[in-house]
């Protein structure tokens, strides 16, 4: 008895100081403010230089229209060459249950480091992407982004659907390439990427985690770009990148999924005429 | 315990389990047919101010109980609703029925709680529910605030794989699960008595359809809506003022149009963010709410689109 009162006490104590503690807005919003342990956990004390438009730009929404679905846009101004390219890019989402969502690999084979994916965003938070160049420098650009209100969640729109499409891909690219210089590639995985986060409300058990946890994509057998993903990347996870061809080729991708499913598919291409 | 303390405590239970209905104020509702009763959301965007009363609510009587379909977007306007059932009616509660997983349909729930009726919905809801549950609930708790209080997800007892019929005594509801239009977890109820179809959110009027399930399935239910041949609907949201063919015409105008012009953006290789800031005619903006949900529509277009070959 006399350890449970204990307990009380604490915990009013505990409760005092949390109402103290919101004498300040600020204060309070500071705290909520995931980034600076994120930072440190991610980069050590090592020094980012903030709103690096000479290096990259961050494109998202002013708002997530469809929590699900949030496009995002990374440019970057530095050609990809073997003395100077960006070697990694950071996608936090800083209110996300998995913030670091995304990490892209990079090579001079990218050509240019431009990326555009689709992640899921449920709450009000900072979108930051932090570009790592090959001496180790570090670049952030950052966004906020309102979180959609009312019935836009960033579950799935049909999961029988997406399990049926399972581990089909699709390249979308020229099958005439321009040789020598960067050109684009889109790559779409059919693939729910559940999170495993959600409780069935009837079993109060929750659905298992079923997510693309990484894919690598190369050309010609050299490697353009890998990206370490999880269930931050939306259902059917989407791709914009650049590669630089030498010759002809074959685009190749190599899906690798929690449950150890591996997909791939490929695309030979040519030089058009002329290049 | 003796049996008379036992009654006491058990009358007590009942006086405030009345005093909790009555308490609320009752929301207004019109009897469209005899036994069939509808509140008229507001059609706004969900807010503290409204409390989240934006969709139709409805109920039917039968001689031995109520059937209430959708309860609202907060405990609050579930609670409204109870009152106006029992204005009504001093019949209990038998059955709950969910219409899809949007939380403007199913916060209210809670309030019957105590009548301790079945919930029913799409075989597909729970699952919904799960993935969305929480989101929603957090989105509301962060919205309205107090407002929010004391709302919760109720899952359906009951699921309809395909049909299912209620009986509230002499009186049949025919429900129909239907595949994945307004959502993967769209069902419609059919009062048999007087041909009254709630077809809920499959049927937007003057409001925006929004797109959360696929474009393509939607579009492909119309005909078979229409060949329902209802005596009377009632929409998700808004008022059937024409016939229904009048209202599922316009609803798909604006779907039609969405998918031609998202597959023609998808054909001249924009991205998203460009078909998001570019797709939309003149004439779309008629609809209510087009600036809260447009964008939202062509983003679920577009990605359920890009996968035709």
């Amino acid at each position: 008895m006399k350890g449970f009162v204990g307990k009380l006490l604490l915990g009013g104590l505990l409760g005092l100081a949390v109402v103290v503690g919101t004498g300040s807005a600020a204060d309070e919003k500071a705290k909520d403010e995931p980034w600076p342990k994120l930072s440190k956990v991610l980069f050590g004390d090592r020094t980012i230089k903030e709103d690096a438009g000479d290096v990259l730009t961050l494109e998202a929404p002013v708002r997530a229209e469809d929590a699900a679905v949030v496009p995002i846009a990374i440019r970057t101004r530095l050609e990809q060459t073997p003395e100077k390219y960006i070697r990694k890019i950071y996608l936090v989402i800083d209110k996300n249950p998995s913030p670091v969502g995304v990490v892209f690999t990079l090579t001079p084979d990218s050509g240019k480091a431009d990326l555009e994916t689709r992640v899921r965003i449920e709450e009000y938070t900072h979108v930051r992407a932090i570009a790592e160049t090959n001496d180790g420098s570090l670049f952030m650009a950052t966004k906020f982004v309102k979180a959609s209100g009312g019935c836009s969640a960033p579950a799935g729109k049909d999961l029988e659907a997406a399990m049926a499409r399972l581990g089909k891909m699709k390249f979308r690219v020229d099958k005439e390439v321009a040789y020598n210089q960067p050109n684009q590639a889109q790559l779409m995985i059919s693939h729910p990427n559940i999170s495993g986060l959600a409780m069935d409300q009837v079993t109060r058990l929750y659905a298992p985690p079923h997510f693309v946890r990484k894919i690598d994509v190369s050309y010609a057998g050299k490697t353009i770009l890998t990206a370490e993903v999880d269930f931050t990347i939306s259902e059917n996870p989407n791709f914009r990148f650049y590669f630089v061809p030498r010759g002809e080729g074959e685009l190749k991708a190599e899906v690798v999924d929690t449950n150890d499913l591996r997909f791939e598919t490929s695309v030979a291409l040519r030089g058009a005429p002329g290049s | 315990m003796g049996a008379r303390v036992r009654a006491e405590l058990w009358a007590g239970v009942l006086w405030s389990l009345a005093f909790a209905a009555v308490a609320a104020e009752p929301l207004p509702v019109s009897a469209v047919a005899e036994g069939v009763y509808v509140h008229w959301g507001a059609q706004e965007d969900s807010s503290p101010r409204n409390l989240g009363d934006i969709a139709n609510l409805g109920f039917v009587v039968g001689e031995r109980c109520v059937a209430v379909i959708d309860t609202g977007g907060t405990a609050e306007v579930g609670r409204r609703l109870r009152a106006a059932v029992r204005q009504v009616t001093p019949l209990p509660v038998c059955y709950v029925i969910n219409t899809h997983v949007h939380p403007d349909h199913i916060f209210g729930n809670g309030a019957f709680e105590a009548e301790s009726p079945t919930f029913v919905g799409h075989v597909k809801l729970p699952q919904a529910m799960a993935a969305r549950g929480s989101t929603y609930l957090h989105a509301l708790e962060r919205d309205f605030g107090d407002a929010a209080r004391g709302t919760k997800v109720i899952a359906p007892g009951t699921v309809v794989m395909d049909e299912a019929q209620l009986d509230l005594g002499g009186r049949v509801l025919k429900l129909r699960a239907w595949p994945t239009a307004h959502t993967d977890n769209d069902l419609t109820v059919y009062d048999v008595r007087t041909g009254t179809l709630f077809l809920s959110d499959l049927l937007f009027v003057e409001r925006i359809p929004v797109v959360d399930g696929s474009l393509k399935g939607w579009l492909a239910l119309h005909p078979r809506i229409l060949a329902l041949e209802p005596a009377r609907v009632v929409p998700g949201h808004g008022m059937v003022k024409g016939s229904l063919g009048g209202a599922l015409a316009a609803q798909e105008q604006y779907l039609s149009t969405l998918q031609l012009e998202v597959r023609a953006a998808i054909g001249k290789g924009w991205t998203l963010r460009q078909a998001v800031d570019r797709v939309g005619t003149p004439e779309g903006r008629n609809w209510l709410l087009w600036d809260s949900f447009h964008k939202r529509n062509v983003t679920a277009a577009y990605a359920e689109l890009e996968w035709e070959d």
